[in-house]
Formats: structure tokens, sequence, C-alpha cells
């Protein structure tokens, strides 16, 4: 009994972390019809950014309540990386074949990836303060690292924050025009591109926000990018890029299934998912919520 | 002896019925223009024909035959093309390769890897004649992207012409042309039809153009057939003048259709 | 007046002659560090050139293949491992077999759709194999991969001295394979199914006016390419040694599209011309600094930003400009 408690959760917040991640890059393509492929790296810079700066404060003695309040710095770091790359890097190629989006954000991974080797060098940096800060609680007769439970809860306010966020604001109907039709909100008076640069600078926090919230529990490595970015790849497909509700029920099933593979069948695990990935795309191409 | 004849044939997108049981026939060797204003259900109509679209019920005939449920690949090979009002080209290929494109196809070629293309002189010979029936042989080896919006339509006829069909739908040729280029253009695409021997149907907003080259008019209105006759009978139709105000119907300019208005 | 008429054919001879004469001269004039560079670049220039079928002349951005690649190189250690084959022919036609298999099952997934959804698929598809390569450590080595010992070419057995091989004997195997598959590729790409794959490339829809059945041409055109790209793979794991799942990962499907898009997809020798540019490049960069990564990342990027036909592109541009001065 405990064994599927424990297993749910652990599934629950893989869910949550994934959530993250590829709601900002269905976000993104939703709005912009980028796929960006170097979107892992932003949130393995909000990993590291997090990492970095906890573990600088802790060297410098300060206390955990402070070491909370910069938990958020990786998600602040990955937003601001995204404000800049938008206008400089992207824009240059929305008229063009969406081919070369994949090629310039496929370049772009490459240079993120190893500016985090630059910066941060070779070894991995963790938070682990932090994790162990928060303890553990009770369930049953096992105990579960609370942090975990804070990452779920996280999680699911950012599902129902970014829900609100774009059916409830008018900012997000002016996002949800915007992604149905770019030249008619253009020729409403909407100016796409701040549009744009906003929808890119969520993703991101929202890439950052997964990563920086990941750490304390795992370390901060190299390649942990292009790793995320494949598995968000997989969310999206199955829920539909470009749909919130998508990323939600992708990453719900993505977690749940990869918790089952890691806990019964180790070797299959990521093929089963690929594998799925590659039935919907058959099946169903735009994914369970998606619009094709 | 009808070559294509439709049954109730029907289309909707969402709450537009575009093409509302129509049961329309084109006979052997004939001329036909089918006019209406825009949201008629023309090109609709020319879509459902040539196999870009499924109908929603309704069937199609073509040479006695049903072939309501074949793809456009068994409608192409069975006699029927079309151009478009959009230019549709291979715009990185020269002219001549479009032309040759449409022969390739034709002669059931385009499957072989095997061979060079360039030793298969009849097809290139064929290619050279079309273009130069349509006046283009000046521009065969240059990219069809890179000639004026009216050779292009030209062209665009004429890939679908190479295909030598039996019933060949032209999908607005003016379109876009100035008006001093149109009367040519319809000149060389009436004489190839006619010596040909094709069965044309020419969608066209232009009346002059229309009551020039056809032999009969069919004029569609909000999905349904309205009219179909020669051209004398379209012009006395009041019901048809009346539906297309603002056309000229008469060939004389629209201002003074407002004079007349007191039927 | 024959002058006139042979012009481009004698133009074409103009750098095809010293190219053939450099390549053939290779191990003789350099050292074998330097031709075993030149040889992996000549590998992947057939894989990139099968590649370049499906985006140059089809249209297609195919982001997964290193799967027919991967499955060329590990059919090749398969037979080493369970069948104990050492002959290169035999590796050739197995890999080749293997790869139009699964680029005939995965293609048929993936022709039906363009654009971002097409490279989504080929990607998650190529995922799969690499997944499965990955995990299965026990029968595909893992991460450690498998050991591609030096195999016979035509019969004969290899020499001792396996630098020595790889420099000459390999070598100009290798060559000799190359040349045929340019000549092989070169054909199709003339051929009246060439024209209809680019028809199909500038205008899906008239090209279904026409009567050409699109779906069933990008099948054909995925299969060649990955037929391409496991001849390729077959003759890269005997170079390497060693097969392993990195070749099926798919950060090396990006570096296949990357060696395209340098050598300019939109002629029939850029992609060859990226292959060997990349290979050099990558080869530099890795020796030159721990940061390679971000250094190709940069190229990549002003690539795409300025100079989007790539090093042909640049080639055709002086030519014309040259040309023009005249």
């Amino acid at each position: 009994m405990e064994f599927l408690f424990i297993h749910g959760l652990n599934a629950l917040l893989y869910s949550s972390v994934l959530f993250l991640i590829a709601g900002g890059l269905s976000l993104i393509y939703g709005v912009m019809r980028i796929l960006n492929l170097a979107h892992g790296s932003l949130y393995a810079i909000g990993a590291y950014v997090t990492a970095w700066s906890i573990g600088a404060a802790a060297a410098a003695g300060a206390p955990n309540a402070v070491l909370l309040l910069l938990l958020p710095a990786g998600a602040i770091a990955a937003a601001a990386v995204g404000a800049v790359l938008e206008p400089t890097l992207l824009r240059p190629f929305y008229k063009r074949p969406e081919e070369y989006q994949l090629l310039v954000t496929f370049g772009l991974l490459m240079i993120l990836e190893d500016m985090l080797h630059v910066i941060w060098g070779p070894n991995p940096l963790s938070a682990g303060t932090v994790y162990q800060y928060f303890g553990s609680v009770t369930i049953g007769p096992a105990r579960y690292p609370t942090y975990n439970l804070a990452v779920i809860v996280v999680g699911i306010i950012a599902a129902l924050f970014l829900w609100a966020f774009i059916y409830r604001t008018r900012f997000g109907v002016v996002l949800r025009a915007t992604s149905q039709n770019m030249r008619m909100a253009s020729a409403l008076g909407v100016n796409v591109n701040r549009i744009y640069i906003q929808a890119f600078t969520i993703g991101c926090f929202m890439a950052g926000l997964g990563g920086a919230i990941v750490v304390p529990g795992q370390s901060a490595v190299l390649g942990m990018g292009v790793d995320a970015l494949i598995l968000a790849f997989v969310v999206v497909v199955i829920g539909g890029l470009g749909s919130l509700e998508g990323a939600f029920a992708g990453a719900l099933i993505v977690g749940f299934v990869r918790e089952a593979g890691v806990a019964l069948f180790p070797e299959v695990e990521l093929a089963v998912l690929y594998l799925i990935a590659a039935i919907v795309l058959f099946v169903r191409p735009a994914g369970l919520f998606g619009r094709a | 002896m009808s070559l294509l004849a439709t049954q109730a044939l029907a289309k909707a997108f969402g709450e537009n019925r575009a093409v509302n049981s129509v049961d329309f026939t084109v006979k052997q060797g004939e001329v036909l223009a089918l006019i209406g204003s825009n949201g008629a259900g023309k090109t609709t109509l020319v879509n459902l024909i040539s196999g870009l679209y499924r109908p929603d019920s309704g069937s199609i005939v073509f040479e006695e035959r049903d072939v309501t449920r074949q793809s456009s690949y068994g409608r192409i090979k069975a006699g029927i093309a079309r151009s478009f009002q959009i230019v549709n080209l291979f715009d990185q290929l020269s002219c001549l390769d479009n032309v040759a494109l449409s022969i390739f196809s034709r002669e059931g070629k385009t499957l072989k890897l095997a061979a060079l293309a360039s030793r298969d002189r009849a097809v290139w010979e064929e290619a050279q004649g079309v273009l130069q029936q349509f006046g283009l042989d000046g521009k065969a080896a240059i990219p069809a992207g890179g000639i004026s919006h009216g050779e292009r339509k030209l062209l665009d006829v004429a890939v679908a012409y190479a295909l030598r069909p039996k019933l060949l739908f032209l999908d607005e040729p003016t379109s876009g042309v100035s008006t001093r280029e149109k009367a040519p253009i319809m000149d060389i695409v009436s004489a190839i039809v006619r010596s040909g021997g094709i069965t044309v149907v020419i969608i066209e907003h232009d009346m002059d153009i229309v009551f020039r080259y056809s032999e009969r008019i069919v004029v569609m209105h909000q999905g349904a057939i309205l009219a179909d006759g020669s051209p004398d009978e379209i012009r006395r139709n009041d019901e048809v003048t009346t539906t297309l105000i603002g056309t000229h119907v008469t060939g004389e300019p629209a201002f003074e259709n407002e004079n007349h208005a007191g039927h | 007046m024959t002058m006139e008429k042979h012009r481009p054919l004698l133009r074409t001879l103009a750098w095809v002659i010293p190219v053939a004469i450099a390549l053939l001269a290779a191990p003789h004039v350099v050292g074998p560090f330097q031709t075993l560079t030149l040889l992996y670049g000549l590998v992947f220039g057939i894989a990139v050139l099968g590649f370049n079928l499906l985006l140059g002349y089809t249209g297609l951005l195919s982001f997964g293949h290193s799967a027919y690649f991967g499955a060329g190189a590990y059919t090749v250690a398969f037979m080493v491992k369970y069948f104990k084959v050492a002959s290169m022919e035999l590796f050739l036609a197995g890999s080749v077999l293997i790869s139009v298999i699964i680029s005939l099952l995965f293609g048929v997934v993936c022709v039906r759709y363009t654009k971002i959804f097409f490279g989504i698929l080929t990607l998650a598809l190529s995922q799969v194999l690499w997944s499965l390569a990955f995990k299965f450590f026990w029968v595909t080595g893992g991460t450690d991969g498998l050991r591609v010992p030096t195999p016979s070419l035509l019969g004969a057995a290899p020499l001792a001295d396996k630098m020595e091989f790889l420099a000459f004997q390999y070598y100009y195997y290798v060559l000799a394979v190359f040349t045929v598959c340019v000549i092989v590729m070169w054909v199709i790409v003339h051929s009246p199914f060439g024209k209809a794959l680019q028809a199909i490339r500038d205008n899906e829809t008239r090209a279904e006016f026409i009567g050409i059945r699109i779906r069933r041409y990008r099948l054909i055109a995925f299969v060649v390419s990955g037929a391409f790209a496991g001849l390729a793979g077959a003759l890269w794991a005997p170079l390497n040694g060693l097969a392993t799942p990195d070749v099926l990962v798919w950060t090396f499907s990006g570096e296949i599209v990357f060696m395209a898009v340098l050598g300019g997809f939109n002629s029939f020798i850029g992609p060859i011309v990226g292959a060997v540019a990349f290979t050099y490049l990558k080869t530099y960069a890795v020796g030159f600094t721990v940061y390679w990564q971000l250094l190709l990342g940069t190229v990549l990027v002003v690539l795409v930003l300025a100079l989007p036909k790539g090093i042909m592109g640049m080639v055709e541009l002086l030519v014309a400009k040259v040309r023009r001065s005249r």
C-alpha cells in the first residue's frame, strides 16, 4: 500500500516538474508557433542559478529563510535570458520557413549548454541544504521528504495560476487571440512583438522554475537540459502542442508511466515513453488536447 | 451526352452551405463559364469535382462512371485537370520543367529513379511545344517564380493542359492580370482548347471575358445554380441581373445599370 | 561549337578532376591522422548526401537520421558479435537491408506529416531506438558499446597494422563506395523521380493535381535516404572500432542537419562539402577547446542568420561576381 503511495507521490513530483517545463514549451509554441529546442537549457539555467545562489548564500552563512527566498532566482534568471534571446535570435526567423527555427534553436542549445560549462565548470552543483531543511513527513510506516510534497504543491499552484492567467485575465485573452490569428490581432492593434516577448519570457520562467525547484532534490549537472528537453517533448506530443491542459495531462501520463517503469521494468521505461509518443503522433498527431 | 454530371452534390463548412444540392452537367466539347458573386460556391464546386474536397452528399459521374469515391489521383488519371485561382506552380523549377512534369506524370514515368530525365527527348520536345503554344518558350529556362504574373497565369493553365485532360477547369485564369493582358491570355487559352477539342469550364468574374469566350453560362448563387443557358439567354435573364447587381452583365459600365433599376 | 555545348561539363570537370586527384593522392601526401579525418568526412558525406534527398530535394527536415546511421553501425556490430562475420561486403549488405526495413517502418508513419510534426516524429522514433540501445545493455553493450574489429575487404584479410589498414586499404575502399554513392544519388536526383520530388517540395498541392501521389514518393525518398545513412553507418563502424549509442542519439541527428546546412542544402554537393567541413571543424574544435559545443553552436547560429545557403551558396555568389566582372 505504501509502495503505491510513495510511487504515486514520486510520479506526481516528476509530473510537477515536467508540467512546468512542458507547459512553458507548449505556451511558446501555442502563441508563437516556435518549437524551442533550447528550452531544456533554460530549465538547466534555472537549476544552475538557483543551486549556485543558494550554495553561495549558505557558504556566506545566510539563514535558512534567506535560502528559501533564493529558490526562485533560477526562474528569474531563465526569464531574463529568454527576454534577451527572443528579440535578438528568434525574431529574425518568424518570416522564414519553420525549419530554420529548429536550426537556430538547436544552435542555441549547443551554445547554452556549453555556457553553463564555461560559467560553472564540469562538476555538479547542489542545493541540498534546502532539501534537508524541510525534513520529512510520516506517511503510514514510511517517511517521505516534505520538500517533495512542496514541489507537488508548487506544480499544482503553477497550473492553477497559469490557467487563470490565460483564461481569466485580459492579457490572457490577448495572448490567445494572438496565438489563434496573429495577423488579425495585429490588425486590431495588438503589439504582437510585445506579446511574443512576453509569452517567450513566461515560458522560459516556467522552465527555469522547474529547474529551480528540482535542484534541491537533485544536483544541477551538465546535460540535464538536453535530457529534460526530450522528456518535455514527449509530454507535449502526448498532450498536444500548444495546449495547457495537454501539458498537464501529458505530464501526468509521462510521470506515472515513467514511475511505473522505474519501479517495475527499468529497461524499457524510456523506450515505452518514446513509443507512446510515436503512437500518439501516428494516431492523433495533434495530441490529446491539441489542435494540429 | 454529358461528360460530367453531378447529382445533388453538397458541401458545407460548418453553418455555411457552400454547395447546396447542385445538379451540374457539362457536355462533351463545350466551353462553359461558371459565374456568380464571391461566395457563390463556384470554386467549392470545382474543388469537389477535381477531388480536393470530399462531398458531404451527392454524386459525381464522369464519362458515365461514378467517381465520387475516387481520390484526386484517380480523377486526374480519368482525365479531369484544373488550374488554380491563386497560382500554384513549382517556383524553383524552370517553366519547361513545370510543363515537363505534367507530361512525365501523364506518361507514368515519374517513378523512374534509375534513368536521367534529360534523356527522354519526347517529353522535352512536347514540353517545349506546349510552352510555344502558350507564348512562353522564351522563358523556358527561367524558374517559374521569376516570370510576370500574367505569364504565371498562363503557365498555370499550360501545366494543366499538358496533362491532355478530357475536362479542364480553369479557375479565374485572368484574375490579378491587367485588363490589357486579359484578352491576349484568353485568346491563347481558347485557341488551344478549341484546337485540342478539350471540354473547358472557366470560372470568371470578368463579364466581358465570359460573354466573349463561352458557349454556355451557368450562374451560381449562394451554393445553388441560379440560371443555365447561352450567353444571350443569360444576358436577358432579369433574375441574374438583379442578383449580380454591380457586375457588367450588359457589358456597360455599372453606374448606368442603376438608371434601369426601376423594373 | 562543340566547346559551347559542352561548357557546363567542362566547367564541372574543372573542379571535379583536381578534387578527385587530391582525394586519390591524400593518403600518400598527408599523414594518417589527416587521412582518417578525411575518411570520417567522406563517410558522413554519404549519410548527409542521403539526408539531403529529403531536405533539399523533397523539402522534409528529418531530425532523426541518426536512427538509420546507428542501425547500420549496430548491424555491423551484431554481425560481428553474434554471427562472427568479418566481410565488409556482408556488413554493407546487412546494414542496407536493416536500415531499409527500419526507414520503411518509420517512414510510413512519418510521411503522413510535414514540417514541424514530421521533424518531431522522426526525432521521437529515433529516440525509441536510442533508448533501446541504451537500456538493453546486455545485448548492445550499453554506453560501453560493441567492439567492431577491422573487416576483410573483398575477401582480403586486413593488415595487421590497424592505422595502416585504415589509412590506405580502407580509405580507398570507402572512396570507391563513396564515388558509387555519389553517382547513384546524382542519377536519382536527375531522374524523373527526382524532378517529381522537387515538384512536391515546391508545391505539394500542384504536384498532387498533376497526378503525383505525394505520400508514396515521400516514402520512397525516405527509404533511399535511410539506406544511404545505414550504408554510411556500416562504413563508420570499423573506422570507429566501436558502435555506441552516441551515434543514435538525437543530437547526432542534429549534427547531420548541421552538416547539410553548413555545406548548403540547396546544392547537390553542398551536403558532402558540409560533411567534410564539419568533420574538420569539429575535430579541430574538440582539439582546440573543451567548449567546442559553444563554438559549433555559434557557427550554426551565424550560418542560419547570415549564410543560409551555406558554403556552396557563398561559392556561387563568388563565382557569379567573378563572372560579372569579366
